[in-house]
Order: C-alpha cells, then sequence, then structure tokens
C-alpha cells in the first residue's frame, strides 16, 4: 500500500487530490451551468431537461455519490493542507510583505468552505426540500415555475449572485492551481492555463449569475400569474 | 544617514524573542546593508551590550549566507541581490527597517538573526548530489550535453540555497529549493544506473 501512503500522507499528494476531485467539480459545475443555462429557452425546454435527467435514476446517483465523495476529499484534503501550511510557520513575520500571491490564493478556504455552505442552502433549496413541487401541463416536475419563485425573494437571490462570486473567486485560483499541482503548467503553458482559469472563472460568474438577475429584472414573471 | 532599526533579539532556539529598536546615526549610502549592522554592533560591543548576531560569510552575493527578512522580504525589496549587495542607498535618511530572521519550522532559530538551515543539507543528502571518479580531470566533451540541458543546468544552478524561497513562502515550503536542484541535477550528465534506480532526482 505504498502507493495509498504516498497519496495520502505526502503534500504533493494531496494536492493531486485537490486537483484531481477539483476538476471533477468544475467539471459538473460547467455542466450545471449550461444544463440550467436552457431557462432561457423557455419553459418547456427546462422542464424537459429535468424530466430527462430523472428518467435515468441510476446514472443520476452515480453522478451524485461519485461529486459527494469529490467534495469530501476535496475539503479533506483542505483542511489537511491548511493545518500543514500553517504549522510550517508557528512563529509569523511581525512585518511580512505579500510576494506572488493573489486575493483568490490568500482565501482560496474561506470562499471554499462558504461556497460549501452554499451549496448546502442550494441542495435544499432546489432539490432536497423545494418550496415549489407542482407539475406543467405535461406532468412534468415545473422547474421552471420553481426557480422563478425561488429568485423572486430577492434575499435568495442576492445570496446567490454573492455564492457565485466567491465561486468564480474559488475558481479562478483553483483551474489554474490544479495544472501547477499536476506538474502541467509549464513554460509555454502556463500562461495558457492561467488564461482558462480566469477565462472560465468569468463564463461562469456571467453564465449562472444570469438566470438569479433576469428573474430580478422580471424574467419569467408571466408563470407566476 | 539616521535610520531606526527595529531588530529581533533572541538569545536561542527556546527564547520567546523580541524586537529591540536600536539608532543607527551617520550611515555612509555606500555601506552595504551588513556594513551598516556591523557598524551598529561596534557600538554596542564598545558599551558592553551583546551585538546582534546575524549570517555572513562571502559578502558578494554569491554564498547564501546572509538571512535577513528586511521590511517583511528575504533580503530586502531590491530584485535579485542578497543582502550583503543591499546597498544603504535603497533607503530614505530616517527611515525606520525591521529586520527578522527567516521564519519557518524547519529553520529554527539559533540566535537573534541566524537560523539553523541543515534541513536543505537533508534533502541534499537525500539524493541531491552527483557521484565523480576521483583522478584526473575527465576529457572536456567524453560525456556530451547539449546546449539547452547545459543552459537549464545552469539556470537551476543558480539558486545559491540561502533558503529566501521558504521564507518568503506563504507555507513555509522549499519547493522552489528542491525544484531547483532537481533541475539542476537532471540536466546534467547520466549517472549510473544504481544512482538512477535509488536517487529521487532523477526524473
Amino acid at each position: 500500500m505504498n502507493i495509498f501512503k504516498a497519496i495520502f500522507h505526502s503534500s504533493l499528494g494531496k494536492k493531486y487530490i485537490m486537483g484531481l476531485t477539483g476538476l471533477a467539480l468544475f467539471g459538473f459545475v460547467i455542466g450545471h451551468m449550461v444544463g440550467n443555462l436552457q431557462i432561457f429557452l423557455g419553459q418547456d425546454k427546462l422542464n424537459a431537461y429535468g424530466a430527462f435527467l430523472k428518467s435515468m435514476p441510476k446514472l443520476l446517483w452515480v453522478a451524485r455519490i461519485g461529486l459527494l465523495a469529490c467534495v469530501g476529499l476535496h475539503i479533506w484534503a483542505a483542511v489537511k493542507l491548511v493545518r500543514e501550511n500553517r504549522a510550517a510557520r508557528p512563529d509569523r513575520y511581525v512585518q511580512a510583505k505579500r510576494m506572488g500571491t493573489s486575493f483568490a490564493s490568500r482565501t482560496m478556504i474561506w470562499s471554499g468552505l462558504i461556497v460549501f455552505a452554499f451549496i448546502v442552502y442550494h441542495l435544499f433549496d432546489f432539490t432536497i426540500a423545494p418550496d415549489y413541487t407542482g407539475h406543467d401541463d405535461k406532468g412534468r416536475h415545473d422547474i421552471f415555475k420553481m426557480v422563478v419563485l425561488g429568485f423572486s425573494n430577492p434575499f435568495s437571490a442576492i445570496f446567490y449572485l454573492i455564492a457565485n462570486c466567491l465561486l468564480c473567486i474559488h475558481l479562478s485560483h483553483g483551474v489554474k492551481s490544479l495544472f501547477q499541482s499536476l506538474g502541467l503548467s509549464t513554460g509555454q503553458f502556463r500562461s495558457l492555463f492561467n488564461g482558462i482559469a480566469s477565462a472560465t472563472a468569468w463564463i461562469i460568474f456571467i453564465g449562472n449569475t444570469s438566470i438569479p438577475l433576469a428573474v430580478l429584472l422580471g424574467f419569467g414573471k408571466e408563470v407566476l400569474k | 544617514m539616521n535610520l531606526t532599526l527595529k531588530i529581533w533579539r533572541q538569545k536561542n532556539a527556546d527564547d520567546a524573542g523580541e524586537f529591540v529598536t536600536y539608532q543607527a546615526k551617520d550611515v555612509s549610502p555606500d555601506m552595504s546593508f551588513l556594513e551598516m549592522l556591523d557598524v551598529v554592533n561596534e557600538g554596542l560591543t564598545s558599551k558592553g551590550d551583546a551585538p546582534i548576531a546575524f549570517d555572513s560569510d562571502c559578502r558578494e552575493g554569491i554564498c547564501g549566507t546572509c538571512s535577513l527578512v528586511i521590511n517583511g522580504t528575504p533580503h530586502g525589496g531590491q530584485k535579485a541581490t542578497t543582502a550583503c549587495q543591499l546597498h544603504m542607498r535603497h533607503f530614505k535618511d530616517g527611515e525606520s527597517i525591521t529586520i527578522e530572521p527567516w521564519r519557518a519550522r524547519p529553520f529554527p532559530v539559533i540566535r537573534d538573526l541566524i537560523v539553523n538551515r541543515q534541513a536543505f543539507d537533508k534533502v541534499i543528502q537525500s539524493g541531491g548530489y552527483v557521484s565523480a571518479s576521483t583522478g584526473g580531470n575527465p576529457d572536456a566533451n567524453a560525456i556530451p550535453v547539449s546546449k539547452h540541458n547545459a543552459d537549464t543546468a545552469m539556470d537551476a544552478a543558480a539558486c545559491i540555497g540561502c533558503g529566501a524561497c521558504v521564507a518568503a513562502c506563504k507555507n513555509a515550503s522549499a519547493m522552489l529549493f528542491v525544484s531547483a536542484k532537481v533541475s539542476h541535477l537532471r540536466h546534467t550528465p547520466p549517472r549510473s544506473t544504481r544512482e538512477r534506480s535509488t536517487c529521487p532526482f532523477d526524473g
């Protein structure tokens, strides 16, 4: 079990875990955003997408359990690494100048934990215990109406905006760090990966926040009548 | 020029340590940072006080012995120079300067601004070396090394092992030191199969 020990006991191994689970979660965030953006194609398309996901429960549960495992490992490795990092400098500098670190990199643990708290809230809000469980005229769960109802509450919508802001700050550093941790960010690839990280963080920010923003500005109000 | 120095004083590894403020008067702008400290120490010694302990050796910027965090930056604010090559003309008259030792768990303070950097020796002992046969010099081109590899190895060999990377890293990590040694040695001529199989420094 040397490989197991090497991965779970070394800081490098824990960074591989961070990177690979982060990559899986990043992939989910992209798929989740693309799926949800179908809200702008109308009530019928979004509800059909929801029914399509529900039509394959085995795959859905495999994905859910896989994501849960990724979240668990990601947080475990993060907490371990932060504790090890802090223990490596028990006596702090009285005057320290920050060098080569960004706001995102210094606050990864906090943006991550707040986003985790948001994900728990989000799951209860729309999956585990949604406020609205009605059906549309084709007998499908009316997700469109559920989302419009949910985001009509400005407090909820603003929480979604703030959480997505933190998520994208987290991703802007996380995506570039995963390439770094896996040893791929070398030479001319470094600026490419850094560019990918910033660009995808912005795309996800705009894509995800567009939904609560659109509802706040009156999108989909007709279904509430 | 006159300066106010806030310097870390610590008797030994077990002592808690504290900052003590000193006035450095009539400092020449042409002095190096270490020469300025030498003058301060002369004043302390003549008063019967214990001089400030700090590391230095070559004083020409190549040995990597000096280890001062000056105003929050290892070796001070001037890029690509060690503290011994940092001259006082880079400071303003009347400026207050904070001087701390490298702070990292693997670098325990020995006294004042001197830290124990043997942790780096352990890294090197774990495989950061090459075996060389004794005897006369080998023929210069007996083992061909490409220009690209020679340049890369030389770039990595610019690491003088001072420990500033550990001191600067927010996680006190020696990753830059280790990677410099790895890059240096893996681009040098091939080693015996025995070394290759046991040495973590071979890529």
